[in-house]
């Protein structure tokens, strides 16, 4: 198992679009297992929206993702670079 | 029953199609023992699955927005760990109905606690637990029907949710229980130019499939109409349209009087249509989609390759950009504070220039840079000026930035009853009647229970307009009603009869309101101006209008 924090770059937070580009990838990356969450806490299945969102991740926050099975170190790279840009402004 | 029912008419066009009703949630029955939990859970599954399919269909086949909403209801419902959890839940001998609402519940509580903008997202929870509920239960999914085919929609009322996600070429007509003649699906009819019948008592009644000709003019909703009753009304529909069509290009009175015919523009998804409607420009371009739901202003860059769009569809016409309007019912985080007690008459619109001058200053500069490239007049427009000062310290910011032409909205009683000196600093007014409406009545626009004050026909209102009307006429000012009342053909007339210049309306509205024009004299508009003003209540101003345009 892999794993590294990161900053959530999102100037709204983990929130609506940002929430959802993250979650589609991190399922794009299947059968690669993803978990994001506060670290030190619980995390959640990153395929799952819902419990995305009810992380209420703000903006600046740093949050810890792992990832495990095969290809799990090329996944958590390009999630982790996701979590850290500024979904908001991408159009 | 083929008994006609009867409510308040909107529009004056027919409309004949199958009903299709707006389901309300169905209440969660109550606990259930269940005999075989893997049958259950494999139910939970299949009821969330048809969820997700139904969204994603209707989101294929919607665009822009609407679109973008859809897609997001179907991604949350399509969940695995919500579906995990509800099917477990059923596992475990709940029934089908309880282990969804649970599971939904649990999310919801989550994103509640979290607050802000993540406790915006609980109704959407609520409305996909009340689908995946309704179809586990075999029972109409509530929200916007979707049979598949043009359908006349039966709603108890329509919430401004649910009409952003109305498709206009599916909808016929809309016939609610409830609302009044200024009610929101009787704004959102004459904005889709659909016949509708509110305040239709009956409505729910009619089920789903069954036939209906709805009569805007006179508010009757026919069950089981004849073929014969069908393709009449048709017919005078398409003359009507025939006639609609006669008439083209800039607004003008029968002698000549011009009358400029503008659109209404608020989203982008709206602009392609808005632009190919024959229109002399936008007379109202609120900019506020640009601000809403975000933690933080849009940049300068981003604002300016957003008006430049609109600019470029209005090359060479006019483009009036209306500066952000927040507070009140569009509040802002980072423009407006939360702890207002009224914050309809609190720190909104230009009023928040004041706290944070360099939201306007941003917004100015990216209007400026984006009309540089452009051939379209810009004018630029503040929201909510009470006094000379604020109008005079808006229009040299605006000029400041080299846009030429600043203008103020008339919205607040003060500024109508000052146009005069408001006009030594502005090149043009654009009335609100909304808002001057709520202010000169003081009743809240968002109460349905005072839409008898809030009827743009009420003499006071139309007093302040004729008032603010004649200061600008004195000036050589160019005035222009851009509320809800200038999308009415016959307040229209009384409009332009009281000294109005311009009218700006939803695109769907210019047919007739242009046909108006060409069938009366501005002569003949000032008579039915003085009809009304001299009426006690909205009412009788509406009625003496009406009797008096058919009279002749």
């Amino acid at each position: 198992m892999h794993s590294t924090q990161v900053t959530v770059g999102s100037s709204s937070g983990l929130h609506a679009r940002p929430a959802s580009l993250f979650v589609q990838a991190a399922a794009a990356r299947q059968p690669v297992k993803v978990t994001v969450g506060r670290p030190g806490q619980a995390p959640v299945d990153a395929r799952s929206l819902l419990s995305v969102l009810a992380l209420a991740a703000r903006s600046g926050e740093v949050l810890e993702l792992t990832a495990s099975g095969d290809g799990a170190e090329d996944a958590l790279q390009a999630l982790a670079q996701l979590l850290a840009s500024d979904l908001d402004a991408a159009a | 029953m083929t008994v006609p029912i009867r409510g308040i008419g909107v529009g004056t066009g027919s409309a004949a199609g199958p009903v299709a009703r707006m389901a309300p949630p169905a209440p969660l029955p109550a606990p259930r023992a269940v005999a075989d939990p893997t049958a259950e859970s494999a139910a939970v599954r299949a009821a969330l699955g048809a969820v997700v399919t139904d969204l994603e269909q209707r989101a294929a086949r919607a665009s822009g927005t609407g679109a973008e909403v859809l897609a997001a209801q179907a991604m949350m419902a399509a969940d695995p760990v919500l579906a995990e959890r509800a099917a477990e839940l059923a596992e475990q001998g709940a029934d089908g109905a309880h282990a969804l609402s649970t599971a939904f519940d649990g999310f919801r509580a989550a994103l509640t606690a979290a607050g802000g903008y993540f406790a915006e997202r609980a109704p959407d929870l609520d409305d996909l637990r009340d689908r995946a509920v309704a179809r586990l239960l075999g029972l109409p999914v509530p929200g916007l029907p979707d049979p598949g085919h043009p359908y006349v929609l039966v709603a108890d009322d329509l919430a401004p949710a649910d009409t952003a996600l109305l498709d206009p070429e599916r909808v016929l007509a809309l016939v609610t229980v409830r609302g009044g003649p200024t009610s929101h699906t009787a704004i959102l009819a004459k904005a889709l130019g659909v016949p509708a019948v509110v305040g239709c008592t009956d409505a729910m009644a009619l089920a789903d499939g069954r036939l209906v000709l709805v009569h805007g003019a006179d508010g009757v909703v026919e069950p089981d109409p004849s073929p014969e009753a069908v393709e009449r009304a048709a017919a005078r529909e398409r003359r009507h349209r025939e006639r609609l069509a006669g008439f083209r290009g800039p607004g003008r009175t029968a002698d000549g009087h011009p009358v400029a015919l503008l659109v209404n523009l608020g989203a982008p998804h709206e602009l392609a249509g808005a632009a190919a409607v024959d229109a002399e420009g936008v007379g109202l371009f609120r900019t506020e989609f640009l601000f809403l739901d975000r933690a933080e202003a849009p940049g300068r860059a981003e604002q300016a390759a957003a008006y430049r769009q609109v600019f470029a569809a209005f090359a060479g016409r006019r483009v009036v950009v209306r500066t952000l309007d927040a507070g009140a019912d569009k509040p802002l985080p980072f423009a407006t504070s939360a702890d207002e007690e009224n914050p309809a008459l609190g720190v909104r619109g230009l009023r928040t220039a004041a706290r944070d001058p360099h939201l306007l200053e941003t917004q100015l500069a990216a209007i400026a840079e984006a009309a540089r490239d452009s051939t379209a007049q810009v004018w630029v427009m503040a929201p909510m000026v009470s006094i000379p000062r604020e109008a005079a310290e808006f229009a040299d910011r605006v000029r400041a930035h080299g846009l030429p032409t600043a203008g103020a909205m008339i919205e607040v009683p003060a500024a109508a009853l000052r146009a005069d000196r408001l006009a030594e600093s502005c090149d043009f007014f654009s009335v609100g009647t909304n808002d001057l409406a709520q202010y000169a009545f003081a009743a809240d626009r968002t109460l349905g229970a005072l839409a008898e004050l809030l009827d743009p026909w009420q003499p006071a209102l139309l007093e302040l307009v004729a008032t603010a009307a004649a200061s600008a006429a004195e000036h050589g000012r160019p005035i222009g009603v851009c509320g809800e009342a200038a999308a009415d053909p016959a307040l229209a007339l009384v409009l332009v009869g009281l000294g109005i210049t311009s009218l700006s309306a939803a695109p769907a509205a210019l047919p007739e309101l242009r046909a108006a024009l060409a069938t009366h004299t501005l002569a003949r508009c000032r008579e039915l101006a003085e009809l009304a003003l001299l009426a006690d209540d909205a009412d009788t101003a509406r009625g003496r209008v009406l009797s008096g345009m058919s009279g002749r």
